[in-house]
């Protein structure tokens, strides 16, 4: 079997810093070498600067996929597959692929080919990281859809970031190099506000720190050595619960430590179905998780978390109770009183 | 009014870090001078370094060039030639005795004021503040360096960043660091970059009038009370800030009528939160949750650090703080931290003494 790809991200703040730009600026330089690089797929913008760097590389032809009677274009990972250059450009990584394709993202497109032994060159923004949507959503207003697991980046084996400071990406907007002029104006009072862009940036600076810290130290504990942490996340079928597992998970991987997650069901769970999306979810996202049947929630939650030797419970706030229910406890009260020997977070649902 | 007429009148600095040689900075900062002069800016080269790699060559060929003299700014002809934006390499440079300023960032400082916009560029073993750790790491210590208020004074920071590997490529050379190395000097720069920027943010917030209550950084705030465990929580808060790059702060309530004993116990708390490096606060007012979510508003904290309280089972019926605190976080996450003096079956009165 081949060894497995190197993928390498191209991080940014927002569309328009270079990513792009840097990227093809690197494969040039690989291609100097004599390097087998292809282009997988990438997305011009009309960007005059950036499809200038693509001189010289040869294509794969893109997928046509008719959906809803248009046509869309997706990279053709089998045709890459089976075209086997050494390093493969694929632009977009956070992509979400039209119905019907074979896999629903892009991210796991470029899986499969490092998968194969290609080495991957992509780009994303910070905001598509899963573990960031929340924050995002608090400084933007904006609640990204097209979302990629920490772990998937955690796994590429380099990240870089392209800066550009949000002065010059304005400049930029407003003589039209990213948008149409339309487009443009509605970006700046929006999304490309110079406040969300300095605090993007901040973001993309702090996790990029984080990767590099990430890939520099820490080989994993010895066999048997146990973790200095573990984090349980209770999850419930309430909408809030994304937002607890995203934040359990992030601190969890800040800390190097294992996490888990529980959903303890009672007889009258009123919503399985939002139970199992956020166990999915948890799953997606590497959480080991776990469900059980109980009448007395708090006490099975403890004692679970006691068998496990969890460090810190997360809990999300329980629904604001009328002024008469206070004298008695609520779930997380009741935790916080049995659990007196752990750290208990409760993750509030942030407001914006 | 008059500090806005100054800053209008005076240059623009703008400022390109690099985390080692060869990161590509001055290619950077050479090529956005070549842009600007295509777009029609007056552009003037007012320093290069002695070897040059082939591409920034090219450009500089490109771009009036004002040479400098006896190894130094030629201020002078600079000042006469007034062009619109001065590009100068090297930041971190020591004038030869004799010249109007010892270090060359105060030149650019003379610049600015003149009215010229200066882009720079300028790596990270040579801020001033940061050799020490430069010095642990690479085992080497730039001769010339620039204080770190020059690079916060400057209007714009950006990072040039470039994996290790394309620096390592170049090898037979023994002046660049190995592979970890480089690692972790990115990271510093990075993380120096962010917290420019997150001043920056703050600044422009402020001055915008916004009220956010948000911010991208953690900020980790430990609630200490006399009672409170409050080694393991600052201990805890203190690996988490630096895991997450964040702050960290302690907060206390004032009470005028501590008896000594908790008084003794509140200071030394204290004494360790200092000694961690949090940022200490201490906040005045009739009710303690009251007092907390108002400052937790102000300072944008994303989590607090707080003790089990020890519930008086005969006042069992009066929530307590932390209920109080579970059902007004709006903003925060909230780590209740178990408490120290008590165990599991004890934990009802005051029971001090008993050890």
């Amino acid at each position: 079997m081949s060894q497995r790809g190197r993928l390498k991200i191209y991080l940014g703040y927002a569309a328009g810093v270079g990513k792009t730009y840097r990227m093809l600026e690197e494969a040039q330089a690989l291609r100097q070498k004599d390097v087998d690089i292809v282009i997988g797929y990438f997305e011009p913008h009309g960007r005059k600067e950036t499809i200038a760097k693509t001189e010289g590389f040869a294509v794969v032809p893109r997928r046509v996929l008719p959906y809803g009677g248009t046509a869309f274009e997706e990279m053709d990972t089998e045709a890459v597959l089976s075209r086997k250059p050494a390093v493969a450009i694929v632009d977009e990584f956070a992509h979400t692929n039209v119905p019907g394709s074979a896999r629903e993202k892009r991210w796991q497109d470029v899986e499969v080919l490092l998968a194969a032994g290609i080495d991957v060159l992509t780009t994303m923004n910070v905001q598509h990281l899963e573990s960031l949507n929340d924050q995002v959503w608090r400084v933007t207003g904006v609640r990204v859809r097209e979302t990629v697991p920490d772990w998937v980046v955690d796994e590429a084996a380099e990240v870089v970031f392209v800066d550009l400071t949000p002065g010059a990406l304005r400049n930029r907007i407003e003589r039209g190099v990213v948008y149409a002029p339309e487009k443009a104006k509605r970006a700046m009072e929006n999304f490309f506000a110079e406040a969300n862009l300095t605090a993007l940036r901040e973001m993309a600076m702090r996790h990029t720190a984080h990767e590099v810290e990430e890939r520099l130290a820490n080989p994993e504990p010895a066999a048997g050595s146990r973790r200095y942490e573990r984090v349980l996340i209770c999850l419930t079928g309430r909408p809030a619960s994304a937002n607890l597992i995203r934040r359990g998970k992030r601190v969890a991987d800040y800390l190097q430590a294992d996490c888990l997650a529980l959903h303890v069901c009672l007889p009258s769970e009123k919503d399985p179905e939002a139970v199992e999306r956020h166990l999915r979810f948890a799953r997606n996202l590497r959480i080991e998780t776990h469900s059980m049947h109980a009448d007395d929630v708090p006490k099975a939650i403890t004692e679970f978390a006691r068998s496990r030797r969890v460090t810190q419970i997360f809990m999300g706030r329980s629904l604001a109770r009328p002024v008469w229910k206070r004298f008695s406890e609520n779930i997380v009260q009741q935790v916080v009183r049995l659990a007196r020997d752990m750290q208990i977070t409760i993750v509030a649902e942030r407001r914006r | 009014m008059q500090a806005e007429e100054r800053r209008e009148r005076r240059g623009r600095l703008k400022v390109f870090l690099g985390y080692a040689s060869r990161v590509g900075k001055s290619f950077r900062m050479f090529d956005e001078g070549r842009r600007r002069k295509e777009r029609g800016q007056d552009v003037v080269i007012g320093a290069i370094q002695r070897d040059v790699t082939p591409d920034v060559r090219d450009i500089v060929s490109r771009i009036e060039v004002i040479p400098s003299l006896d190894g130094a700014i030629n201020l002078v002809a600079l000042f006469r030639r007034h062009p619109e934006i001065c590009l100068i390499d090297e930041l971190a440079h020591d004038n030869p005795p004799g010249c109007r300023n010892r270090e060359r960032w105060q030149d650019l400082q003379e610049l600015l004021d003149r009215g010229i916009s200066v882009i720079t560029a300028v790596n990270l073993q040579h801020i001033r503040e940061h050799q020490d750790a430069v010095e642990r790491i690479t085992g080497k210590r730039a001769a010339n360096s620039v204080p770190e208020e020059f690079l916060r004074s400057a209007d714009e920071i950006e990072i040039v960043d470039a994996p290790p590997d394309t620096l390592l490529d170049r090898t037979g050379n023994s002046r660049i660091p190995d592979a970890r190395a480089l690692a972790e000097l990115r990271e510093l720069a990075l993380l120096l970059a962010a917290d420019v920027v997150d001043r920056q943010l703050r600044v422009y917030l402020d001055s915008h009038g916004v009220s956010a209550r948000w911010g991208a950084q953690e900020r980790i705030l430990v609630c200490l009370t006399p009672r409170s465990n409050a080694a393991e929580m600052l201990r805890s808060g203190y690996r988490n800030a630096q895991r997450f790059h964040g702050a960290l702060l302690a907060a206390y309530m004032q009470q005028d009528d501590l008896p000594a004993a908790d008084r003794k116990r509140l200071d030394q708390h204290l004494a360790l939160a200092r000694e961690l490096g949090a940022e200490v606060h201490s906040l005045a007012g009739a009710d303690f949750v009251d007092t907390l979510l108002e400052f937790t508003a102000q300072q944008r904290v994303t989590q607090v650090f707080l003790g089990h309280t020890h519930r008086d089972q005969r006042f069992a019926f009066l929530r307590s703080p932390v209920d109080r605190l579970i059902d007004a976080a709006e903003d925060f996450d909230l780590r209740i931290f178990p408490s120290s003096l008590s165990n599991e079956e004890s934990n009802e009165g005051p029971d001090e003494g008993e050890k």
